[in-house]
């Protein structure tokens, strides 16, 4: 993955430009020795590795403007980080850029229950969010698998999803009002208690705008009062295919759990290791979640294990206690980490229609024959967000590069089945050369138009979402 | 009067268009300030492109009737889960409704608060830009975060940043049993209480209403029978230091359609405002308008005014966060007033930039929306 040479001039002001932040933060919220910026040389894209010019750390939206002006005075680039757990690529620096983190940002500013939002500095982590409110019966929806160390911020730029999303949408559907600081320093505030806008929809263009369109200082974030009660139920087929065809008849029977995870086998077998799930053998598990009182349960699951029951399962498994519902998604949760266990991987986002399961599966197995590199699937059925695991070997030599080709082939298979390059993760580097894919030159400059307005100098995440020839013109000028 | 029946006929009427243009879908919706120009209608842009009902997704041309959207999910029991109001009998219009002025006004009905606006359903576009190009963003698969998230900034821009040609939604089961709770004698204050109350249960309330005339407050349940059932019982105890709480199944649908379409302020004198506050800040608008007619929606969220014809409502709300929009309003009473609330600087900044970008001519929609 290029990324653009970093600019001479912009690396020999390093001196002017700390010593002007350092005129607006605190000594501890600047970080410019070199030792100390290589903690932020990379997110979880690891692959991808380059210390920042510094680091800085504001404490408040005061401070992030204070920044932000002078980085745009200096022409110097922004690099906008949230808790670096971007898979995407997201906050990769480029030798030449000042990464702004909201590490520091994480105070709860307020929690109205009776209008059911808080409001919280960006630098909170997803699940403190959740931790902040559920001693009153409240949750906050989008639960991406990082979420325990993931900030709002990073989520907002993302828009990240979760496994739970079928039911409570993604970010954007949870966010209700933001203060944004923008590249010359403007604070606005978009949204907030009350619902919709009323002029165009500036929070649902800014969320998912992967920070280049300014720091997302605060947010309003809907919570929901907790359900009285959620049981998984475990599904094993002896076939993928026939896994997706349950999928598409529960959505069609009127029932919405608020969860449908798809595992193969390797995902089974290797989380089962991994985890000690007890996860029966068979070639393709799902795990349905409903949502409601004992009763409502019942009568869910009641229908959906009917469903389950014409297609032939090798084994259903109802959960029947709390211990029992952690076991079933134990495996799931670890299934990431279960396949780090056998080398390196890389994990794709793709997004396809329900309907193109069985044949977006079965091209990836011939792809994964193809490239001579294992491929295991798990992911969010009930939405088609594909979450396919290559294995490769990062110290075997142009292991990675094989690795990323087939990635791309499997991205470009998702969006000719009629979907996406990515459903959850973003767009980050990771995915920028491939947009053209998915839209056409005018599709795409039509966004960076969009760019144009918020950041006419292309300055915060500049090298980021579009092919880096695409947007050259743009950032040289 | 301008009606492409293609997506590159749109195109070549917008590039070639040599003024103004206005445009709409069916025209049952005259929202924001007056537009002068060359009528363009989308209206013969129809029909369903995509339907599939086991990924609970629909991709429909924009011009299609909302009846044939709707009738065509209540065929495999589906539904647009944000309930888009139908406009005619308050705006006192006529026409079909579109599926893309449902969109090109992100039109959500009660259900906003439980399913979400419109714009949270919406999940791919293709529209016509000011000069001609014909774009798309988003898709048909309800997880997409590839490029910026246009498919937002359409919905409820009015056809000023570009024409849509067609739109995609994510779709919901249809619904089995629906029941009301109805609570009577509440001030607004005790009304917003006992809805806030309801809408912070595990109780899945999908429409929390308020008739301060009537003080009448309305709750709805929706789902499979027995699981209604045993919510608003559940529902009725929570809520008894608010007074005794009437269940009702019979017409609880058209109950709720009548509170959607607001037909209660239909037909009457005067403007009719459309304001979106903190639910908690319902009373307050309330105090400040003593003179309005009002009816409250979203748990108190919502609240429609009608007021004497002229009056600018804003400066009595001012202290109070949220926005009013002028829904209905005589020619020269939205020129003066301006249908939309004037924005904070920065924003104003930015959707005029946009504005410029989309349609550099000035020609779409020109000033319906400031």
């Amino acid at each position: 993955m290029e990324m653009p040479a970093p600019d001479a001039t912009v690396i020999a002001k390093k001196p002017r430009l700390v010593a002007r932040l350092l005129s607006v933060l605190p000594r501890e919220a600047v970080i410019f020795e070199e030792a100390e910026t290589r903690a932020y040389e990379c997110d979880a894209l690891t692959a991808y590795k380059c210390p920042p010019l510094c680091v800085v750390l504001p404490g408040s939206t005061e401070e992030v403007a204070a920044v932000l002006k002078i980085c745009s005075d200096e022409n110097v680039p922004v690099v906008p980080r949230g808790a670096g757990t971007s898979l995407a690529g997201g906050s990769l620096p480029t030798a030449d850029s000042v990464i702004l983190g909201v590490a520091r940002l994480t105070e709860v500013l307020e929690t109205d229950y009776d209008n059911r939002f808080i409001r919280v500095q960006t630098g909170r982590t997803n699940l403190s969010v959740t931790g902040a409110v559920e001693e009153n019966g409240f949750f906050y929806a989008p639960d991406p698998s990082s979420q325990l160390a993931c900030a709002i911020a990073g989520n907002i730029a993302m828009n990240s999803g979760g496994a739970h999303c079928l039911k409570y949408g993604v970010t954007t559907n949870n966010l209700m009002g933001v203060t944004m600081v923008m590249m010359d320093g403007t604070v606005m505030e978009v949204g907030g208690g009350h619902l919709d806008a009323a002029g165009y929809d500036l929070l649902g263009l800014i969320c998912g705008s992967e920070g280049q369109m300014g720091i997302v200082t605060e947010a309003t974030l809907r919570i929901l009062p907790k359900p009285e009660g959620a049981r998984p139920v475990l599904m094993a087929f002896d076939d993928s295919e026939v896994a997706g065809a349950c999928v598409a008849d529960i959505i069609k029977a009127g029932v919405l759990p608020v969860a449908i995870e798809f595992m193969d086998r390797l995902c089974i077998e290797t989380s089962d290791q991994f985890a000690n799930a007890g996860y029966p053998d068979c070639e393709a598990l799902l795990i349905v979640e409903v949502e409601g009182s004992e009763a409502e349960i019942d009568e869910q699951l009641g229908v959906i294990l009917q469903i389950a029951r014409k297609h032939d399962p090798i084994e259903l498994r109802e959960s029947k206690s709390p211990e029992e519902s952690a076991k079933i998604w134990l495996g799931r949760k670890s299934a990431f980490g279960a396949i780090g266990q056998i080398g390196d991987y890389m994990c794709l986002d793709g997004t396809i229609p329900v309907s193109e399961l069985p044949f977006v599966l079965k091209r990836i197995g011939e792809l994964s024959e193809q490239y001579g590199l294992q491929v295991g699937n798990v992911f969010h059925a009930g939405d088609g967000n594909m979450h396919p695991l290559i294995v490769f070997d990062a110290n075997k030599p142009g292991d990675l590069e094989l690795c990323e080709a087939m990635g791309a082939d499997i991205l470009r298979l998702c969006v000719e089945a009629g979907g996406c390059l990515t459903g959850e993760h973003g767009v980050g580097i990771e995915k920028r050369d491939l947009m053209v894919d998915q839209f056409t030159p005018e599709d795409l400059e039509i966004q960076m138009k969009v760019k144009d307005v918020f950041d006419p100098a292309w300055l915060l995440n500049p090298a980021k979402v579009f092919p880096l020839a695409a947007s050259a013109a743009r950032r040289a000028a | 009067m301008i009606t492409p029946r293609t997506e590159a006929e749109l195109s070549d009427a917008i590039s070639g268009a040599k003024g103004p243009l206005r445009i709409i879908g069916g025209g049952t919706r005259p929202i924001g300030n007056p537009v002068t120009g060359e009528v363009l209608s989308t209206s013969a842009l129809t029909g369903v492109e995509i339907y599939e009902p086991g990924a609970l997704t629909l991709v429909v041309k924009a011009g299609t009737p909302l009846a044939e959207v709707e009738a065509t999910l209540a065929a495999e029991n589906q539904r647009l889960p944000f309930e888009p109001m139908d406009h005619r009998a308050v705006m006192g219009s006529q026409g079909e409704p579109t599926i893309g002025g449902v969109v090109a006004a992100n039109v959500s009905g009660p259900r906003r608060i439980q399913a979400g606006a419109c714009r949270d359903s919406l999940i791919g576009v293709r529209f016509v830009d000011g000069q001609g190009a014909v774009l798309k963003n988003g898709g048909r698969v309800m997880k997409n975060v590839t490029g910026y998230d246009l498919v937002k900034l359409m919905a409820g821009s009015y056809g000023t940043l570009g024409v849509l040609s067609e739109v995609s939604f994510k779709l919901l089961p249809g619904v089995a049993t629906t029941a009301a709770l109805v609570l009577k004698g509440l001030d607004v204050s005790r009304a917003v209480g006992a809805m806030s109350k309801a809408l912070g249960s595990p109780y899945e309330v999908s429409g929390a209403a308020h008739d301060p005339e009537a003080e009448r407050t309305t709750l709805r349940l929706e789902g499979f029978e027995a699981s209604v059932r045993y919510r608003a019982e559940q529902l009725r105890t929570l809520l008894s230091e608010f007074g005794e709480a009437e269940i009702i199944d019979e017409g609880a649908v058209a109950l709720w359609s009548d509170i959607r379409d607001v037909r209660d302020l239909a037909g009457e004198q005067g403007d009719l405002w459309r304001i979106s506050v903190k639910p908690s800040d319902g009373p307050a608008v309330a105090a400040a308008l003593p003179d309005a007619r009002l009816r409250m929606d979203w748990g108190g969220g919502l609240v429609w005014a009608l007021c004497a014809e002229g009056r600018d409502l804003r400066p009595a709300l001012s202290e109070i966060s949220g926005h009013a929009t002028l829904l209905r309003a005589g020619h020269d009473t939205r020129a003066a007033i301006g249908a939309f609330p004037p924005e904070p600087a920065p924003v104003a900044a930015v959707s005029k930039g946009l504005r410029e970008k989309f349609d550099p001519r000035g020609i779409l929609n020109p000033g319906l929306m400031g």
